[in-house]
């Protein structure tokens, strides 16, 4: 049965009438047109699909959009402030920390999600965070050098 | 519809393989009823000016003969240039937007490239083979240094000088003076002069040295990074046209299986659904994927099928050596061992997947008889006549529109997503996205090739080889000649049944062929009492080849590490050729004896392509040659059996991940005094004999089969 479903996208409120069902990435991405959001597997192996859930990482291909009611959800076209990529971003950017890019998205949200989630992280400890991400590119080094880098400038950033 | 569906077997389609590509496409055949179709004009060709790249012969994948059907001047100054190659994410788009800024003398930031529009862009052929680097990287070049020849002699005749006196800088051409510059711009606006783009490009135009180079050779980023990162590309996945809606197709239970009958009513009651059977093909479209799965899910379950016999992957090398065509062959140098030290070792190498994170998409739009596709493929034009050939249409009908794509590794060279998009949304009269699922790419996609290999060597007296016998059962001729100085040498390939699908892969047979070899030349080297680097170099000619073998050694302290005794690290090394590069590896594993178990910690790889065009994405690369090919090493294998896929999930089929990454020293040699070859493939075939061969000494149990398990385990 359909549903009215209330959240913010990355600030701005939404709202959809849908079956609360479906999945968070498939709403973001077939209703609300935001496609940066990738779909990789669909069970949460990949992490293509990451997204913050009230600041907090999680794959939206296992989220239901009717849990995201009232939420607030951050996705990879939320991040940049205008032309100001987010510090994550701009780690990846700066690296050309990616081959095909279809994992990306997914991987600097996981990082920016592990950041949130502590802020005085180590690379190491967002790095094992990270191991539920998949690229199969195989740019895990080029990712590691990335993430060792926006780990360090958010170290920066708090001091 | 008629023929085949990718329910079924595809029927294969050789004959016209560009190289040793054992690609099964599906036969996609819908029976039309004809329509008198309205004659249109190729969309979107960009210049008016321009003979249209539709009207230059096609096919051949040797590019175009006319200078404006691969560089377009825009009187803004803008610099557009075509290229039929695709960005997979292996680095075509930045590599080939350098080779057109450096000829052309501009930085790489004024380049736009189109890449992959079968509207727009010259046949390059598919990006296949490690060809974008040899093949088309030289034709962009002879083309953009055309276009920088008409510029400089529409300079010399404005200013009516001599040729040797003026010169291209900062993207423009000055006079001795310094006093007046002309610009791309300049030229596109003079109506006349640009009428000179209209020419064949000359076979013999002069490029830039590579001492000369300044755009070519360094470090360039991918042009589209910034749209990677703040996920605004659009992927095939992510292309919304207006109306769309989103497909599913029944797929059957089993592989081979056919369909008997299908009740499409309860589908066919929701509304704005449309349902579509087409003999085997069934498929759905919805207002969006959940609807699209729930009226799929109505239909299959009221499917009957007939399923057909199939091998299961037990018994599957057993099935591929009595299936082989003609028998296996002998080794005809039989008669000579008797009174050699002579090794035989079987090798098995199960079928595995490419596993793209982007499964294969496509968005397919009819439109006055004529037919779009945005899909993911690194075969446009073969896509094209894919489509053409499905619905009887003329090529100039269709369109194929490949997006910058979520990795194909050799997976995506076919076309079939787009026919059922396109299936879909003839029957819908509406624009239809399908997706695959990650089930669906494990299932119905195509597989690298599965391999039984015979192999025989005798030594003679002095501990070398006297004869060699090596035999590829299925997977394909690619690296099976032995690149060592061997007395006498059958190596050959001998087709089989095959049991799987089966298309190409990363480097193809030769990641087979390779580890075979590689891991038999260690037994060689052990039956010989040799170490394996000393009997390797007492039997390599090739210069290029020794040189990477070296390097390895030498940046991995092969001499000095190797050698020390451990009861828990093993040292193991391999190198090959292939598609004109070279590669050498040396690992070391760790063996947890308690376990059963080994990791790789440790990666030393030296490659070798000639002149490196852009050392950052080579780089990247032969990492992830590296990584894809530990995944193969360590982990990936098909299961099935009845015709079901028993590990269709990224759960079952555990492909690398960041915990797997072992250190890496990557060592790219680069000789400027050689042509560029590719660079995609041949990193990848030197990784998982050098770890079965670490594994062979740590143990000193023969390794013979992918992926490498310790005995017991």
């Amino acid at each position: 049965m359909d549903t009215k479903i209330n959240f913010t996208v990355n600030g701005k409120s939404v709202a959809v009438t849908t079956d609360p069902q479906r999945s968070l990435l498939e709403v973001l991405r077939e209703d609300l047109h935001l496609t940066g959001t990738k779909f990789g597997c669909g069970e949460g192996q990949c992490r293509a699909c990451t997204v913050l859930v009230n600041g907090a990482s999680q794959p939206a291909c296992l989220t239901a959009v009717g849990d995201v009611d009232r939420q607030e959800v951050v996705t990879i076209e939320g991040l940049a402030s205008g032309d100001q990529l987010h510090p994550v971003q701009a780690a990846f950017l700066a690296e050309g920390a990616f081959q095909c890019g279809y994992c990306t998205a997914g991987m600097i949200m996981g990082v920016v999600g592990a950041l949130k989630a502590n802020p005085r992280a180590s690379a190491p400890e967002v790095l094992a965070q990270m191991q539920r991400h998949i690229c199969r590119c195989g740019s895990y080094v080029k990712y590691q050098t990335a993430i060792t880098r926006a780990v360090t400038q958010s170290g920066r950033g708090r001091a | 519809m008629s023929t085949k569906t990718a329910n079924a077997r595809p029927r294969t389609d050789h004959g016209k393989l560009e190289y040793d590509e054992p690609v099964e496409r599906v036969g996609y055949d819908f029976g039309l009823s004809r329509r008198s179709f309205v004659k249109v004009l190729g969309a979107g060709l960009l210049f008016a000016a321009a003979l249209p790249a539709l009207a230059q012969r096609r096919g051949g994948g040797g590019g175009p003969q006319l200078l404006s059907a691969r560089l377009h001047l825009g009187k803004d100054g803008s610099i557009t240039v075509l290229a039929g190659k695709v960005e997979g994410g292996q680095g075509a788009r930045a590599e080939l937007t350098q080779a057109a800024a450096e000829e052309l003398g501009v930085p790489a930031a004024q380049v736009q490239m189109i890449l992959a529009d079968t509207g727009q862009v010259p046949d390059d052929g598919g990006t296949y083979g490690s060809g974008t680097s040899p093949r088309t990287v030289p034709l962009v070049r002879r083309a953009a240094a055309a276009a920088k020849n008409v510029l400089i002699e529409f300079a010399c005749a404005q200013w009516q000088v001599e040729r040797g006196t003026v010169q291209m800088r900062d993207g423009k051409i000055h006079d001795a003076a310094g006093q007046r510059t002309l610009s791309y711009a300049d030229l596109a606006n003079n109506d006349e002069a640009a009428t000179q783009l209209a020419q064949a490009v000359p076979a013999n135009v002069e490029l830039v040295a590579v001492k000369d180079w300044q755009v070519l050779g360094t470090p360039a980023p991918r042009p589209n990074g910034r749209d990677i990162v703040t996920g605004a590309h659009q992927y095939p996945s992510d292309i919304a046209r207006p109306g769309m809606l989103y497909g599913k197709i029944l797929r059957l239970p089993a592989l081979g299986a056919r369909l008997d009958s299908v009740d499409l009513a309860p589908a066919k009651a929701m509304p704005a659904v449309v349902v579509v059977q087409d003999d085997q093909f069934v498929g759905v479209a919805a207002p969006n994927s959940s609807l699209a799965e729930t009226a799929l899910d109505k239909i299959g379950g009221t499917a009957k099928w007939t399923p057909v016999p199939q091998p299961s992957s037990q018994g599957l090398f057993d099935y591929l050596r009595q299936n082989a065509e003609g028998g296996v062959p002998a080794n005809p140098f039989a008669g000579e061992l008797a009174g050699q030290k002579a090794v035989r070792r079987t090798y098995h190498v199960p079928y595995i997947q490419h596993a793209p994170l982007e499964p294969r998409a496509a968005v397919a739009e009819w439109s006055d008889g004529k037919l779009t596709v945005w899909t993911g493929s690194q075969n446009p034009f073969a896509v094209r006549g894919e489509l053409a050939r499905a619905f009887h249409l003329t090529e100039d009908r269709v369109r194929v529109v490949i997006p910058d794509f979520g990795g194909g590794y050799g997976g995506k060279h076919t076309g079939e997503c787009a026919v059922e998009a396109a299936r879909l949304a003839q029957a819908a009269g509406k624009p239809v996205s399908l997706r695959w699922t990650r089930a669906e790419e494990f299932t119905w996609a195509y597989f690298r090739p599965a391999a039984v290999i015979e192999a025989e060597a005798g030594l003679d007296a002095a501990g070398k080889i006297a004869n060699w016998h090596f035999v590829n059962i299925n997977s394909g001729p690619g690296a099976v000649e032995t690149p060592y100085a061997v007395g006498k040498q059958n190596s050959r390939y001998v087709a089989s049944k095959p049991v799987l699908r089966h298309g190409s892969y990363r480097a193809l047979a030769a990641t087979a062929n390779n580890f075979a070899r590689e891991v038999f030349m260690d037994e060689l080297a052990a039956a010989a009492g040799a170490e394996p680097l000393a009997f390797r170099r007492a039997h390599l000619t090739d210069p290029r080849l020794l040189a990477v073998l070296e390097k390895a050694a030498q940046e991995f302290d092969w001499a000095g590490r190797a050698q020390k005794p451990d009861s828990t690290l093993g040292f193991g090394l391999a190198c090959g050729t292939e598609k004109g590069s070279f590669v050498a590896a040396c690992v070391e594993v760790e063996l947890d004896r308690q376990q059963n178990t080994f990791k790789v910690r440790r990666v030393c790889q030296a490659f070798e392509c000639g002149k490196i065009l852009n050392p950052a994405n080579l780089l990247s690369q032969v990492q992830g040659a590296i990584i894809m090919g530990l995944g193969a090493v360590l982990r990936e294998e098909m299961e099935f059996e009845d015709g079901k896929i028993l590990n269709a999930s990224f759960r079952k089929y555990a492909v690398p991940r960041f915990n797997d990454v072992p250190e890496l020293a990557i060592h790219l040699v680069d000789r400027p005094d050689l042509p560029s070859a590719g660079a995609g493939e041949t990193p990848i075939i030197a990784i998982a004999p050098a770890v079965a061969n670490a594994v062979f000494r740590a143990t000193g149990k023969s390794v013979q089969a992918l992926p490498v398990r310790l005995a017991g385990a």
